[in-house]
């Protein structure tokens, strides 16, 4: 594999990988909280400051810590109790710095904690090998592409409520989920531009 | 008595109270590999073994868990679990681990094993909570597995590696690609809500 730069790798985890479009990573919480722009908007901003923190984290805890010590298989274990730890520290100290932003954040912060695109996004990082530079875009983009998702889907969702007659069966979670596929289609456009595998 | 009501919560998982159609939980690490039917199979297996064991394990352990970490309680032994069917799958079937990849880890992400932890696992005896753990893995694998089915038949012309369809069926290839999942597991979700459970949700209405 030739070695992709920050940028190329954060490029290519938005638009041509992108975690939830391609992988269906974070699934639930796409689904769940993607009725408004607002909302939407909070949750995408959470999940990319904590993805592109964890992944850092946990590439540094990987190479310093378990690879040393022989520890490898321990990795599904280590990896959730940082993602778990840094996201309560997170709400720990935006509680008391600003109560503005732990309003708009706060709520999310705990949800995140499951969502898979977090832990997905440590686990792709180990096995495609990336350097420190390449897990570092690669968090960040991938956070920034599930966050262009939710918004761009709770902006379609909040339309369709307004205007559209669904089948009755469909409404909820049918509806979003075709929508979701239609954006991984054109999502798909980008994919002769850069591919990570 | 018992028996009865084991019974009854066995089948609600499957049919009424399915994890996938009605909760839409949990379809975000299994989606992503109902590709290839063999790969399904072999994820939810290890999901059912993952489900019952932590459904039982924390039920057992409810007593001594203090409410305020039991996230983190809950996510370990969830863990534990999933290294367990990691390194039998590293050890047995190397080459379906390969291409399984991290989903495999990504089943301690699943939200129906942590939604079952906190629902009934924490609140019912070990048997409850084993036979909810069973179920309601089962009622979330047919379902993978038949989104499975689809995908592969219509994107490969094939199931199980065996060709079916004719030499003349050209391969939907969008099937085995993402926006395949997304629609297949749509339509699912439209039958079922639709014409299956239109009764059902029409009875309690009225």
């Amino acid at each position: 594999m030739q070695e992709l730069g920050f940028f190329a790798i954060l490029f290519s985890a938005v638009f041509t990988n992108n975690i939830l479009l391609t992988n269906y990573l974070g699934m639930c919480s796409f689904l769940g909280c993607s009725r408004e722009i607002k909302t939407a908007l909070g949750l995408g901003s959470a999940v990319i400051f904590v993805t592109a923190a964890t992944s850092v984290l946990n590439w540094l805890v990987y190479a310093f810590i378990l690879v040393p010590l022989d520890l490898v298989y321990l990795r599904f274990i280590v990896f959730i109790v940082v993602i778990a730890a840094f996201v309560q520290l997170v709400e720990m100290i935006i509680e008391r710095v600003s109560e503005p932003l732990y309003n708009a954040l706060g709520i999310f912060l705990p949800l995140i904690t499951v969502n898979c695109a977090i832990l997905g996004v440590s686990l792709f990082m180990v096995i495609r090998e990336y350097t420190f530079t390449q897990a570092a875009g690669y968090g960040l983009g991938s956070g920034a592409g599930w966050a262009l998702a939710i918004v761009a889907m709770a902006g379609i969702r909040q339309r369709l409520a307004q205007r559209s007659r669904i089948p009755r069966g469909l409404e909820g979670p049918g509806i979003a989920l075709i929508i979701a596929g239609t954006m991984a289609l054109a999502f798909m456009g980008f994919n002769g531009m850069i591919n990570l595998n | 008595m018992t028996a009865i009501r084991d019974w009854k919560l066995f089948k609600e998982n499957l049919g009424t109270q399915n994890p996938v159609f009605v909760q839409v939980l949990g379809i975000c690490s299994t989606l992503a590999v109902t590709n290839v039917l063999k790969n399904t199979l072999v994820m939810c297996l290890g999901l059912i073994f993952v489900t019952s064991l932590s459904n039982l394990s924390l039920s057992l352990l409810r007593a001594w868990i203090p409410s305020r970490i039991r996230m983190m309680a809950e996510v370990l032994i969830i863990a534990s679990l999933v290294i367990i069917v990691d390194i039998c799958l590293k050890a047995y079937y190397p080459e379906i681990s390969r291409q399984l990849g991290p989903y495999v880890g990504l089943i301690i992400t699943n939200c129906i094993i942590m939604g079952r932890a906190e629902a009934v696992a924490l609140t019912s005896p070990p048997r409850t909570a084993l036979i909810d753990g069973i179920s309601s893995g089962i009622g979330y694998s047919y379902v993978l597995l038949l989104i499975a089915c689809c995908r592969e038949l219509l994107g490969t012309g094939g199931i199980w590696g065996a060709r079916l369809l004719g030499q003349s069926w050209t391969n939907w290839s969008i099937m085995v690609m993402a926006p395949g999942g997304f629609f297949v597991l749509a339509v699912f979700i439209w039958i079922v809500k639709g014409w299956i459970m239109r009764p059902a949700t029409e009875k309690a209405e009225a």
